[in-house]
């Protein structure tokens, strides 16, 4: 199992991870390490297993429609980076 | 017998008896931490003023005794950092369910402990702050990722902690300092405030000193809440009722899978001298087969990356935490992830993204997934026969630091005898078994039936007060 540069910095791109050339290089070299120790896991036969996405048997929790109290708006936004007028404030998305 | 040795069965027993009061063991923990902490490093943050204003008017079954919360838990007001430059400045608006459970119950915070950055790691080197030291030998990892919490307590700096275990992080520092850890079945506790790593696996549970210790923050933080809806809505039981009961007739499994070589030879000996202890208390040992475990580790690192990769995607410098700056939204973004986190956050990131990617899904998430339905079979089957498994809590004692660093997979590979139960999502707790010649602490692990804590509760306890590794205190 090998995962190439191309691949590392299209995977990067699509976590919004901004690597230097020599973290390409490092997670190439792990992440194919990694990636061929969990090759293993092809050696089992899993045809007509059922998927495990969690332990509970839980379905579907709701909880009733009503409205509750919210956090104070100045509270939430005192930890955010930039704010104007009680929004979250960040670079221009649109030309 | 110092008051900051105590545990907190102990403190109440002295408080009860008018020997000692909960102001006394908070002066002898802060003055205790005052003196050691500068080499432990178990605390990212002290709130040493905190500390003593809630325990002016605490009232509460531990009212004014200090439990230190490992920094991945929201505590209203107070910084919470996940030991992460990403979080270094957040102060949390709201207050986990755990946490509130715990104030209300009277408990003291002393301060917040530190970790591997969001959890991620078996070592504490992946703190973005410090690496967190053994309280029994300062050249050594305390393990991790609870490593601050199980330093805290063997340390003496608290009475009791609590941790959060995803495939581990409970169980394998507890042993390697030397003290109790317990992972709760999967839905006994409430993650509200958790800053999520892995949400199939994650689950908090206490550090402790003893079992007993363990069986009263259980009975403070158990069951169902609302705020969470991965909690499971089943009645708690006192789990402070079962101990002292004997283990005559008690069914123990012993997993072949888990006495492989490559283990340390002196944590395979203490760890077969406890089930033969086990034994001669009236348990009865019975050969379990866990065919699935050689899978265990590879089949974690895809699941627990895949769903790291989604739960850290909210950490974007847009809403709260770290931000760089950037000439559009997108640079923004990757610069503030780039510099945010650290170096295995981001290679579990990549490892996630990989995972989940258009045209990999199948292959790994889902070959995971069904991977994992065979390893809780495993468990399943096993405890048809047994009432509950021993085997190591880990492979080796403590390691030096920068044993690992250099290789991540052998790094993973000392979470090899915990991570199944985060699979199968069954509750298994660590408990001291004895020390190498070399003076390090090596932990048993007995693993329980799902939301069947009071068993592997009554197990420890028995093993633990017919011996005396549980009142053993690191010289620092």
């Amino acid at each position: 199992m090998s995962i190439d540069i191309k691949e590392v910095t299209h995977i990067a791109k699509l976590a919004r991870l901004s690597l230097t050339g020599a973290e390409l290089e490092l997670y190439s070299t792990q992440l194919s390490g990694i990636l061929g120790y969990v090759e293993k896991l092809k050696e089992l036969d899993t045809g007509g297993i059922e998927p495990t996405s969690h332990v509970l048997d839980l379905k579907n929790v709701m909880r009733e429609d009503r409205v509750r109290p919210s956090l104070p708006e100045d509270e939430v936004l005192a930890n955010a980076p930039d704010r104007k007028d009680g929004f979250y404030r960040v670079p221009r998305i649109i030309e | 017998m110092e008051l900051y040795e105590l545990g907190l069965a102990g403190a109440l027993s002295l408080i009860k008896e008018k020997k000692a009061s909960a102001r006394e063991v908070l002066d002898s923990v802060f003055t205790r931490i005052r003196n050691v902490d500068g080499r432990v490093k178990a605390y990212v943050s002290l709130t040493e003023e905190l500390a003593y204003k809630m325990a002016e008017n605490a009232a509460g079954p531990i009212a004014g005794l200090p439990v230190a919360i490992k920094d991945n838990m929201c505590t209203k007001g107070v910084r919470t950092t996940c030991s992460s430059k990403i979080l270094e400045n957040f102060t949390p608006p709201y207050e986990s369910t755990v946490t509130e459970r715990l104030f209300k119950a009277g408990c003291s915070l002393p301060g917040k402990t530190n970790l591997d950055e969001f959890a991620m790691g078996s070592s504490t080197e992946n703190s973005a702050f410090f690496t967190t030291k053994n309280p029994w030998d300062l050249e050594r990892i305390p393990g991790g990722s609870s490593g601050g919490s199980a330093a805290a307590v063997a340390a003496g700096e608290c009475l009791a902690a609590l941790g959060s275990d995803t495939g581990g992080s409970i169980r394998q520092p507890a042993s390697l300092c030397g003290v109790v850890g317990l992972k709760p079945t999967y839905g006994r506790v409430s993650r509200y405030g958790l800053v999520a790593f892995a949400s199939s696996l994650d689950q908090i549970g206490p550090i402790t000193k003893t079992v007993e210790d363990a069986a009263i923050i259980m009975n403070i933080i158990s069951g169902h809440d609302p705020l969470d809806s991965t909690s499971a809505p089943i009645p708690v039981p006192d789990f402070t009722a079962v101990l002292g009961k004997d283990i005559k007739g008690l069914k123990v499994g012993i997993p072949k899978e888990y006495f492989v070589e490559g283990m340390d030879k002196e944590v395979e000996k203490s760890v077969r001298d406890a089930i033969a202890h086990l034994e001669n208390l009236g348990a009865v040992p019975v050969e379990v087969g866990l065919p699935h475990t050689p899978y265990a580790v590879a089949d974690y690192y895809i699941l627990a990356t895949s769903e790291a990769s989604s739960n850290l995607a909210r950490f974007d410098g847009v809403k709260y935490g770290f931000r760089a700056e950037g000439k559009d939204l997108m640079e923004m973004y990757m610069e503030t992830k780039a510099r945010g986190f650290g170096a295995e956050v981001k290679r579990r990131i990549m490892l996630g993204t990989y995972a989940l990617s258009s045209g990999y899904y199948e292959a790994y998430y889902g070959k995971g997934q069904k991977v994992r339905t065979l390893i809780k079979r495993d468990f399943e089957e096993a405890f048809k026969k047994v009432d509950v498994i021993a085997t190591p809590t880990s492979p080796t004692p403590a390691f030096k630091i920068g044993e690992k660093t250099a290789d991540p997979l052998q790094m993973y590979l000392s979470d090899i005898f915990t991570i199944s139960i985060n699979l199968a999502g069954i509750p298994a707790i660590s408990i001291p078994c004895g020390f190498t010649s070399g003076g390090l602490p090596i932990g048993l692990q007995i693993i329980g039936k799902h939301f069947d804590e009071e068993t592997i509760l009554k197990a420890a306890h028995a093993y633990e007060q017919s011996t005396n590794w549980h009142t053993m205190r690191p010289a620092l």
